[in-house]
């Protein structure tokens, strides 16, 4: 069977890669381009470690064809900081340790992006139920949950909470 | 994941065509939150992956005349974000906001979640609810089917083979029309439904009812639509008497399974506590309109 040839843009630049037709997004980015950012926890769409932001869209790469990214816009962890400049979201989960193995962080980290990029005012409920879908064992969410509020205080422009480290 | 072909269509002919010329088995990809998960576990091995996405008229809310029409493949993300429909139908957009995660919402369809054919699917009673139609595409031509005759058992529809369903159509509420959708699940987001129960009214200026469906999920190997819960609302306002008849009617239809989530008893019992709470939204909903 031959490989697909795909023509995609990834973080913002063109990316052309060759896949079989079964391999996911998620072992494309991490098998094919390298970009190992992206987790793979559960592989079934429960645990939210290898989520992307698909055209503007938080999914799941592990229940996505990499030849579905054809002519569409993906977003991974590796495209969330600008250069040395991590994200207000990164910036915020360091400050307040919302993390612990890091496993879940990258997809952690782009679900809470996607949530801000539509919504820079979300009440703690909504953003609860926003990342109800990326699972964390060893943090708690309670950290992930303020690191992802105060980003998004910041991000309004308000000071943002200061955080004792 | 096995190997397999994909191909995606960019019209409804050339989607037949591919699925018509397919030796083995083929398989419709809409979000693929169900298909991925089953291709990966090996409980299926298709030869070739029809992708329904790059369909133009299968992605995408347009109204048409008396008719919202909901492109089969359509995400959850989609139909959450058109005020029109979630305005008409807010118990069907809650159908769809239960299904799974963010993540899973930026994929999933009433499409595929129909013709996963689960029993305990979250987007169906509320369409079949509000009476939609499905129009089917295949190699004998289109036909148009009530969401209802799809679904014939756990993992099983009436779709033949090389068939697909392409858009919903869904009649818009007449005055004083409106539903709600609930489901009972052990924790609060992530899990599936124990029970699930849509209730689509119909009300007088007065508040009496005058048109309704009731559909249950997750109590019987399809969806069901009681009848006789229905038959309880109509030609009543929502006093202690209906919502008795109602809870009754809603238990009888049962034919639950005992499993991890919830014992037979357990739930007809909550079948019944869904049906009224449901209809009390409804008719608040319906009657706050003019
Ligand atoms: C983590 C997780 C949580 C979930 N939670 C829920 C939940 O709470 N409630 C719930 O109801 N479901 C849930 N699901 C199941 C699933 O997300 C839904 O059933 C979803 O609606 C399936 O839609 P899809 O577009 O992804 O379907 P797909 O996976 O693309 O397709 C599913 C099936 O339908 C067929 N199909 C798809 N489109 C068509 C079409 N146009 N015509 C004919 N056949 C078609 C496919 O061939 C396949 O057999 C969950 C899934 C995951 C992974
Ligand atoms: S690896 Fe994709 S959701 Fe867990
Ligand atoms: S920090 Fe270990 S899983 Fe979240």
């Amino acid at each position: 069977m031959s490989k697909h040839h795909v023509t995609t843009n990834i973080n913002g630049e063109p990316v052309e890669f060759l896949c079989e037709a079964q391999q996911t997004m998620l072992d494309v980015l991490r098998d094919e381009l390298h970009l190992t950012g992206s987790k793979e926890g559960c592989g079934s769409g429960d645990c939210g470690a290898c989520s992307v932001i698909l055209d503007g869209k938080v999914v799941c790469s592990c229940l996505m064809l990499g030849v579905e990214a054809e002519g569409r816009k993906v977003i991974t962890i590796e495209g969330i900081a600008q250069g040395d400049k991590l994200h207000p979201v990164q910036q915020k989960f360091l400050e307040h340790a919302a993390l612990q193995c890091g496993f879940c962080t990258p997809g952690l980290i782009v679900a809470a992006k996607a949530l801000l990029d539509e919504n820079l005012n979300p009440t703690e409920e909504e953003t609860r139920y926003w990342l109800a879908g990326n699972l964390c064992r060893c943090t708690g969410y309670d950290k992930v949950i303020r690191a992802v509020l105060d980003a998004a205080a910041v991000m309004r422009g308000e000071p943002g909470a200061s955080v004792s480290t | 994941m096995p190997r397999v072909s994909y191909t995606a269509p960019a019209t409804v002919d050339e989607a037949v065509k591919a699925l018509a010329g397919a030796a083995g088995l083929a398989k419709v990809l809409s979000g693929g939150t169900d298909l991925l998960v089953q291709l990966k576990s090996g409980r299926l091995a298709p030869e070739l992956i029809v992708d329904m996405k790059r369909i133009p008229e299968m992605i995408g809310i347009r109204e048409e005349g008396e008719f919202f029409v909901i492109g089969a493949a359509t995400p959850g993300v989609m139909l959450s974000a058109h005020e029109r429909l979630e305005h008409a139908f807010p118990g069907i957009v809650e159908g769809v906001d239960l299904i799974g995660s963010t993540q899973i919402q930026g994929r999933a369809s009433i499409a595929g979640n129909l013709c996963n054919a689960s029993p305990a699917a979250d987007s169906v009673p509320p369409v079949i609810a509000a009476r939609a139609t499905a129009v089917i595409a295949g190699p004998n031509g289109r036909r148009e089917v009530a969401v209802e005759a799809i679904v014939i058992g756990p993992g099983r529809t009436s779709l033949a083979k090389g068939e697909f369903v392409v858009e919903f159509k869904v009649p818009k509420p007449k005055p004083r029309q409106c539903d709600a959708y609930l489901r009972f699940i052990p924790r609060t987001e992530m899990d599936i439904a124990v029970v699930g129960c849509a209730v689509n009214v119909t009300l007088d200026a007065g508040g009496t009812c005058i048109d309704a469906r009731v559909v249950l999920g997750a109590v019987a190997p399809t969806q069901l639509i009681v009848d006789e819960a229905a038959q309880a609302l109509i030609g009543h306002k929502l006093d202690a008497d209906t919502l008795a008849k109602l809870d009754l009617a809603a238990q009888r239809a049962c034919k639950p399974i005992t499993d991890k989530r919830g014992t037979i008893e357990y739930r007809i019992k909550i079948a019944g506590v869904l049906a009224r709470r449901a209809a009390a939204i409804a008719f608040e909903r319906a009657a706050a309109r003019a």
